[in-house]
């Protein structure tokens, strides 16, 4: 009898254990369609980046059990309020559409300081009047499309949206779009790969606070309060320690913070 | 000129709009509207109702452009493999082959992905006047349509076109009819009543077949839903809308087509 009950205690402080282990596991959804410098597989199959660096300091600075869980980026906002993940860390906007749907932690890293990309033979200012009756393409649903549809959409000939950056890269290499905006970061890697020899950096666009300020933040479930402010106060932490420039330094020789 | 009984009977039955079952169909649909009115976020759509009803017009231009330019397309192609001599026939077969055996899918991306990427690496090209044309992504979808539809409609008018009894085109060379007049009074009207259900059906899957050009950038309704999830994440509530847009637009389609057999007498040749 004894010996059953102590194994039935044990039992049960095991299953108790494990359960706890769970609950404490932070599934981060990342979208698994590759998107370097931030995420992609290596040759072994394992995801690395700069995003990827930046979610495990995180999580090691606010103490969390982190599992990386790809999902498709079309079935992120389901599996977030499905609770098959818990926090997405993906390059995800912080706009003001999207606070409706989803709670956003504070930014770790800035998508402004926009940076208009055009063909070597053409002349082309970052301004509204240097970019009248262009043909100007960008990434829909990024803060960079708020932008140029509030100061640049007046005077350019057409504003086109793309799903993806590589589509609009490839409709500037193909001469479909007379320009393409998009952040240092995008634009940095566009111009040491496929855009090397066709497109170079036409300058930035004017300020405006408003809308440059928002960045890039970890998407979260509104009633999740709690593991917002561990999110919110790892990213403080990492900042002020030294690590999240460390790791930037591996990737980018420009600060991706912003101010 | 005697009905058919058969299917003039069977058409025109009389039906009570209030049976019950009917009656519990409407309440059922009454209550799912009322459930997604009350439960799910709309609170989006006053912000993307222009966006959406130039989606919906692009839909429905590229449906009609499509389908006239590919059923015009698919007479010849029916005719000649009926009737053509082989240089004629064999391409004519060879293309309705190519086109119904591959994913329309792969079709758009080939021609504006492919064709469409090779114009601007000439420059006489860029300094034409098709330049401004042949940079935007529409015409690659109606392109690609039109081809499709033709390949389809082309094999289901070859069959219409063999179903016509040969004594009726031999009567009518028998009256003095030029070649041309016997196509346009007795062939061509007779396939076409024939084919018409098809026509119908295959006009319909032309209308599902739309939303793949939301994949080269032109924006149709599809793309309008698309838009909307990424810009709010609010996911289910446009595909909803989106889905019964689509059964509307179904709904029209065949209704339309219905008039359009009713209209032409069945008569017993």
């Amino acid at each position: 009898m004894n010996v059953v009950s102590k194994l039935l205690t044990a039992a049960a402080i095991f299953c108790a254990s494990t359960l706890m282990a769970q609950a404490d596991q932070v599934k981060v959804g990342i979208a698994a369609e590759p998107s370097p410098p931030f995420f992609s597989l290596d040759a072994s199959g394992h995801w690395v980046g700069w995003e990827i660096e930046i979610i495990n300091a995180i999580c090691a600075e606010a103490k969390l059990d982190c599992v990386l869980t790809p999902v498709a980026w079309d079935g992120i906002i389901p599996s977030l309020t499905s609770k098959k993940i818990d926090v997405i860390m993906s390059g995800m906007s912080i706009t003001e559409k999207r606070k409706k749907t989803i709670d956003f932690s504070d930014k770790y890293f800035s998508d402004s300081g926009y940076t208009i990309v055009g063909p070597k033979d053409v002349t082309m200012d970052a301004t509204p009047e240097g970019l009248k009756g262009k043909i100007l393409g960008i990434q829909v649903s990024t803060n960079a499309e708020v932008y140029a549809s509030k100061h640049l959409k007046n005077s350019l000939a057409e504003l086109k949206t793309y799903q993806t950056q590589d589509e609009a890269q490839q409709d500037l290499v193909a001469g479909r779009i007379d320009a393409w905006m998009a952040s240092p970061i995008a634009v940095d890697s566009f111009l040491k790969t496929g855009g090397k020899t066709c497109c170079e950096i036409k300058g930035k666009v004017a300020n405006d606070p408003k809308i440059m300020a928002a960045g890039v933040g970890a998407g979260l479930r509104k009633e999740d309060a709690q593991l917002k402010e561990k999110i919110n106060a790892a990213i403080r932490g990492i900042r002020a320690n030294g690590k999240y420039n460390e790791i930037t330094k591996k990737y980018f020789d420009f600060d991706v913070y912003g101010e | 000129m005697t009905h058919s009984p058969t299917t003039a009977s069977e058409n025109h039955r009389p039906i009570g709009w209030f049976e019950p079952h009917r009656i519990i169909l409407i309440v059922i649909a009454i209550t799912l509207v009322t459930a997604a009115a009350v439960f799910m976020r709309w609170d989006w759509l006053p912000d993307y109702y222009t966006l959406a009803v130039a989606g919906l017009w692009t839909s429905i231009w590229i449906l009609i452009v499509t389908c006239v330019f590919g059923f015009v397309l698919a007479l010849p192609l029916g005719l000649a493999q009926v009737t053509g001599p082989n240089w004629l026939s064999l391409p004519a077969k060879a293309f309705c082959t190519v086109i119904r055996g591959t994913p329309l899918l792969l079709q758009i991306w080939l021609l504006y992905y492919g064709v469409g990427s090779l114009f601007p690496q000439y420059p006489w090209v860029r300094e034409s006047a098709f330049w401004p044309l042949v940079r935007q992504a529409w015409p690659y979808a109606v392109l690609a349509l039109t081809l499709s539809f033709a390949g389809y409609v082309g094999e289901v008018m070859r069959g219409a076109f063999a179903g016509v009894p040969r004594g009726q085109l031999e009567a009518a060379r028998a009256f003095g009819m030029s070649r041309w007049k016997v196509f346009r009074r007795v062939w061509l009207p007779q396939a076409i009543q024939t084919a018409l259900p098809t026509l119908s059906g295959d006009t319909v899957l032309q209308l599902k077949s739309t939303p793949l050009v939301a994949t080269i950038t032109v924006v149709d309704l599809y793309a309008v839903a698309l838009r909307v999830r990424q810009d709010t994440f609010v996911i289910y509530e446009p595909l909803l809308l989106l889905a019964l847009t689509y059964m509307v637009l179904t709904g029209l389609l065949v209704w339309i087509f219905n008039r359009l057999e009713a209209r032409i007498p069945v008569r017993v040749g």
